[in-house]
């Protein structure tokens, strides 16, 4: 016979108003195997788990049934106190008198009689629970970062100088991101380049950074601590242990046209290239839709259509024949860092929900352009040398207008969010057009200002009281062709006004999205993402670096809209994470797994198809000489998550979940 | 199949050319009107503009008469018609309540089951057979005008790009004549305001046409006679304020009819008040402009 | 509260609970961008542009906005409403206010546009269609417009664009009976 310790919770009045807890412990004290029944106003104080304590002392129990709140709750603290009374923390069970309750009902009798059955029914669950023993498993202490924008290089920086390793993956052929683009950076206007050029090359060279540019991660499996990522590296067509970079393959390709990516279309690049002077790795790529040779190839041309870079290499770096190659690295944790994108006006949207706004000309107007275009004219790098000169005749404006939320705050066009950023840069970008064209004017049409942050408002004002920009409170309700200027009709609700601006320039101050891509990333990794895609965080406030896959932290502009300093504190906090779990040898992990019963199993595997985590591995069952007899499921416990599909897909029933076997759950439920 | 054919009010008086060269072109083409029996007003913009369920309820009548005679589908060649006729079918699949409120007064079996077509559409729809049948237009560049209620609201009226259509380019280009690219095409022509506050018409007119004209167009085609006797009638007032802009306005149907060599009388092309006949023979006055592309 | 328990009907008292309850807006949804304004082919001659109607709504000042005369020069182009990002639909409030100041007091529209509806309504509810002529007359009359563009009916005539004789439909009982189950639930006379 049991010996079990029954303990009522009354929670304050949450559950005494509606529950009659000294009649619960009443009742269920009358239980056969109930040897102790108490009730308390706060079960989970000191002097509540003392009560726990001393009955187990006292009465030598051999099971626990708490009832009171969610075990989500309190089911640790509830085993910790068993387990600091030399019990086996698994015998302590919780029965949730409270969420399924007392806050769901009125009628104190129906509702203390729903308690009475709630907690028989955990009784006679942990009449039949065994002792189990959490599973420990050791962690690989190498991290995977995937993104080499300012959050990637910032995560990974932080996680190696703290001692990890880590493999830095990155889809273009430079790390970077779009900070590399920006000409300066709110709110102090320091040179983009100048402060991050040095933490991409201090990336490249740490002794424990494995850098992988122009690769993607093509899948994982695995779980913290022991994940396994295979990863792609995309052919560069240039052997990058040759490469020294010098350029000269550059100079001699003929196509000298391709509208460059990283100058948002507004500069030109050869086929082979590398994306901009500062990149990193400073190894070229060829660019195969565009390179004459490849397109020959394409058409099935015999003769080698073009090779003028790999006739210049001195290194004969350059390898037409490179394939994409694949690499497998174990890790222990993942931060994603995949940054975003911005919304485009363009009829065509790549997201269902998206739509483009005709009324700006769906794009189609030359000398409308979006942000980032804006930071490669103002950019003294960039293709116009630092002259803001209008992409349709390279003329200056005199006259720019700036539009803010384009695609944000705009439920019509697909985007409700707000992007952040967009009300600081476009302040950063009438300062900049002002200290650029001195007889220039500067307009904004705005609907709020929002600039919260250290010195955000301040910059915003200075761009109204000092630079001279004319901030117009209202949306453009259309964009117009018209001769050599674009025509804006807008409206400036604080004076009630319309306004007419014959502009040379119009730049749109478009949403922030996350990149391409980002769902199928997601849904390798595991991890959820909203509406939009942008990655979930584990909980918006008490969690925001991490997900709700555990080893799998996030960082920068694929969460949500975020500007550099954003970034770069995300990012440190997910490496602080990840250096939190490896400064672990081992992680301990619940036992609440399947386990297979070898003997039984007929091998059908329907387990296996049926795991949603592929916990499930095949064992090879041999007699003593060695040969192979049959083979059984076996369940991985490090993969396991405990959801019990298996146990209620097997056909024999020779799969149970620790802690939840077959057995367990109908004697409680025959108990309700 | 026959097509179920609404004229509207005015095609009965002030717009009778646009029924009289939309029957002689349709028939040249092939397809079969059967007008809806004993239809009545749609209601236009005084219904609406003081009434909504007085505003269905009317145009609702005429699509229950239209299900009456086994019509799948009604064109409507007014562009006000189109809008609120599409209006009732969206109103009385959308808004249970009113559609409730509305299904008694019709008097007759009501499913809702007709659609509604504009004349753009239409032509739309018989590109092919225009072209093959027409002779080209040459040298003959023209603005496309849709005006507001042929677009808008997009979910109601469920036709083309409403911020940049194509379907009227893609017409004109299949006459043989050269659309060409302008940015008035959707403004409004000021439409009911017509008698009561003239002169707004009269300037909404002109910044419509002043554009049409600077953009190299010979001629505005309309699918709607609000918009033709605002930019026809309206014309001379136009000109009394500003340079002249002599452009004629005509209905496509009397376009396509004039690809399709149809009679210009049997085409009502004497009608207008700003006369096209120079049209029908002159070369380009002016070099002809790039043909605007389906994307506007 | 079971889940099955009928939600309560809110009775809001305010213009924009009128307004809800006859056009389904929610005129909150507004957040003064000023879009529909900015687009709206009559906004230069509207004493108060749309976002300001809106606005006054949204402040229930009921006797300011039915009372304004820019509500009477909408054109229901509908361009506000297709812009609105965030769906608010313009065009169909201002048509819910104007049915609200007809219902409350004819006199509130611009005596033009009141005559010009109400003639018009008039033809719909005496022929079935709308007669032109006898439009313009009763245009006139009512308005007292006698003048304005008299000279473009012999034109009109000329051309064949004017028919001399109304054309009544034989459902025009039909239509008479629609206006009235319509004044019916509105409670009150159409002007016509």
């Amino acid at each position: 016979m049991s010996r079990i310790g029954v303990f009522v919770c009354h929670c304050g009045e949450n559950i005494g108003r509606t529950v009659d807890c000294a009649d619960v412990a009443q009742s269920l004290g009358e239980l056969p195997g109930v040897v102790h029944a108490a009730d308390y106003k706060y079960m989970c104080s000191d002097p509540g788990q003392q009560l726990v304590k001393q009955a187990i002392a006292d009465k030598q129990l051999d099971g626990v049934v708490v009832a009171a709140c969610s075990p989500r709750m309190h089911e640790k603290t509830f085993r910790r106190a068993c387990s600091n009374q030399g019990m086996n923390p698994y015998l302590c069970e919780m029965a949730n008198i409270r969420e399924h309750c007392s806050w769901i009902h009125e009628d104190r009798t129906k509702a203390t009689e729903k308690a009475i059955a709630l907690g028989r029914a955990i009784i006679e669950k942990v009449k039949r629970n065994q002792p189990l023993q959490p599973i420990r498993i050791p962690i690989e202490r190498r991290a995977l970062v995937i993104g080499g924008g300012i959050a990637g290089i910032q995560a990974a920086l932080d996680i190696a100088d703290g001692g990890g390793e880590v493999v830095l993956v990155e889809r273009e052929p430079s790390i970077g991101g779009h900070m590399s683009q920006l000409s300066e950076t709110f709110p102090t206007l320091d040179c983009s380049q100048c402060i991050l050029t040095p933490r991409m090359v201090e990336a490249y060279q740490h002794p424990r950074i494995k850098l992988m540019a122009y690769s993607e991660v093509d899948a994982v499996s695995g779980y913290i601590g022991n994940f396994n990522v295979k990863i792609r590296h995309k052919a560069r067509s240039v052997d990058d242990t040759k490469c020294n970079g010098c350029g000269e393959c550059q100079k001699v390709c003929p196509n000298k046209k391709i509208p460059s990516e990283f100058e948002q279309g507004l500069g030109r690049r050869t086929a082979i290239y590398v994306p901009f002077p500062q990149a990193v790795p400073n190894i070229p790529v060829i660019d195969r839709q565009n390179c004459a040779l490849f397109k020959g190839r394409a058409k099935g041309l015999k003769k080698q259509a073009c090779g003028k870079c790999a006739e210049v290499c001195g290194r004969q770096a350059v390898n037409f024949d490179q394939q994409d190659s694949f690499t497998s690295v174990k890790v222990g944790a993942i931060v994603v860092a995949t940054g975003y994108q911005l919304y485009s006006i363009a009829q065509k949207q790549a997201h269902e929900l998206l739509q483009g706004y005709g009324e700006y000309g769906y794009g189609t107007i030359p000398d409308v352009i979006d942000g980032l275009q804006f930071e490669r004219l103002a950019s003294a790098s960039g293709p116009t040398g630092g002259k803001i000169l209008r992409p349709s005749d390279g003329k200056e404006p005199k006259k720019i207008v700036f539009l803010s939320c384009i695609g944000s705050r705009d439920p019509a066009k697909g985007i409700s969010y707000c992007s952040k950023i967009c009300c600081m840069y476009v302040a950063k970008h009438t300062m900049l057009y002002r200290h650029k064209v001195h007889d220039g004017q500067a307009f904004v049409f705005y609907m709020d200002i929002r600039a919260a942050g250290k010195g955000y408002d301040e910059f915003a004002r200075r761009a109204i009281e000092e630079e001279g920009a004319i901030y117009l409170r209202g949306r453009v309700s259309k964009l117009e062709r018209a001769s050599d200027v674009v025509k804006v009709y807008g409206t400036d609700t604080l004076s009630g006004e319309n306004i007419v601006i014959d502009a040379d320039l119009v730049v749109l101050a478009t949403a922030m999205r996350p990149q391409p891509g980002i769902e199928s990333l997601a849904q390798k990794l595991s991890v959820s993402y909203d509406a939009h895609g942008f990655i979930n965080e584990a909980h918006p406030k008490l969690r925001p670096v991490e997900t709700n896959t555990a080893g799998i932290f996030v960082a920068g502009a694929c969460q949500a809209p975020r500007d550099i300093p954003d970034s770069v504190s995300m990012a440190s906090g997910a490496a602080t994470k990840v250096l939190g779990l490896f400064s672990n040898l081992e992680l301990e992990r619940e036992p609440t797994v399947a386990v297979v019963d070898e003997a039984g199993c007929a091998g059908c595997f329907h387990c296996e198809r049926v795991c949603p985590y592929g916990a499930v591995e095949h064992k090879d069952i041999r007699d003593r000489k060695g040969t192979l007899i049959r083979v059984v499921a076996n369940v991985n416990k490090g993969v396991c998550q405990g959801c019990g599909t298996c146990q209620a897909t097997c056909p024999s029933k020779k799969v149970e979940l620790q802690g939840f076997t077959d057995e367990q759950i109908y004697a409680a439920i025959s108990a309700l | 199949m026959t097509l179920g054919y609404f004229p509207g009010c005015s095609l009965h008086s002030g717009a009778k050319e646009y029924d009289l060269s939309l029957r002689a072109v349709l028939q040249a083409l092939g397809v079969e009107l059967t007008e809806v029996r004993d239809w009545s007003c749609c209601g236009a913009s005084s219904a609406h503009a003081t009434n909504h369920t007085l505003a269905v309820a009317l145009s609702a009548r005429n699509l229950a008469l239209a299900e009456e005679q086994g019509l799948a589908k009604v064109m409507a060649p007014c562009a006000a018609c189109f809008n609120r006729l599409a209006t009732a079918r969206h109103v009385m699949a959308h808004d249970e309540g009113l559609a409730t409120t509305i299904r008694p007064m019709l008097t007759r079996p009501f499913n809702n089951q007709v659609e509604v077509q504009n004349v753009v559409a239409l032509f739309k729809g018989l590109t092919e057979v225009i072209a093959a049948k027409m002779t080209p237009l040459s040298h003959l560049n023209v603005a496309c005008y849709y005006g507001c209620l042929l677009v808008r609201p997009p979910e109601v009226v469920a036709f083309d790009d409403p911020e940049m259509p194509t379907s009227m380019e893609a017409v004109v280009a299949a006459t043989g004549a050269t659309p060409v690219s302008w940015s008035k095409r959707l403004e409004c022509c000021g439409a009911g305001l017509s008698l009561s506050r003239t002169a707004s018409v009269v300037r909404m007119g002109r910044e419509i046409l002043a554009d049409a004209k600077a953009h190299g167009a010979q001629a505005v085609v309309v699918a709607c006679p609000m918009c033709h006797s605002n930019l026809d009638l309206r014309q001379a007032a136009m000109q009394r304020r500003g340079e002249p802009l002599d452009l004629p306005i005509l209905f496509l149907s009397q376009l396509v009819g004039m690809a399709l060599k149809l009679d210009p009388e049997a085409l009502g092309l004497g009608r207008h008040f700003v006369s096209p006949a120079a049209l029908q023979l002159a070369p380009a006055l002016i070099a002809p402009q790039p043909r605007a592309s389906l994307q506007g | 509260m079971s889940a099955s328990e009928p939600v309560p009907t809110h009775h809001d008292p305010s213009l924009s609970g009128e307004i809800n309850k006859l056009t389904g807006l929610n005129v909150a949804a507004c957040y003064q961008c000023g879009k529909c304004s900015a687009g709206c082919p009559m906004a230069a001659e509207m004493p108060r542009k749309p976002h300001q109607l809106l606005r006054l709504v949204q402040l229930n000042q009921r006797q300011a906005v039915l009372s304004d005369s820019s509500l009477w020069l909408c054109l229901t182009c509908e361009t506000c409403t297709s812009r609105c990002p965030n769906q608010v639909d313009p065009a169909r409030l201002i048509d819910g206010l104007r049915e609200l100041a007809f219902q409350q007091d004819p006199t509130l529209a611009p005596l033009k546009q009141r005559a010009f509806h109400q003639a018009f309504l008039h033809q719909i509810k005496s022929h079935g269609r709308v007669f032109e002529l006898g439009l313009v007359v009763d245009y006139k009359l009512k308005s007292g417009a006698l003048l304005d563009d008299a000279l473009q009916a012999p034109g009109m005539l000329w051309r064949g664009k004017l028919a001399l004789m109304p054309n009544n439909i034989e459902g025009k009982a039909e239509v008479r009976r629609i206006f009235e189950a319509c004044e019916h639930v509105a409670g009150e006379e159409i002007p016509s």
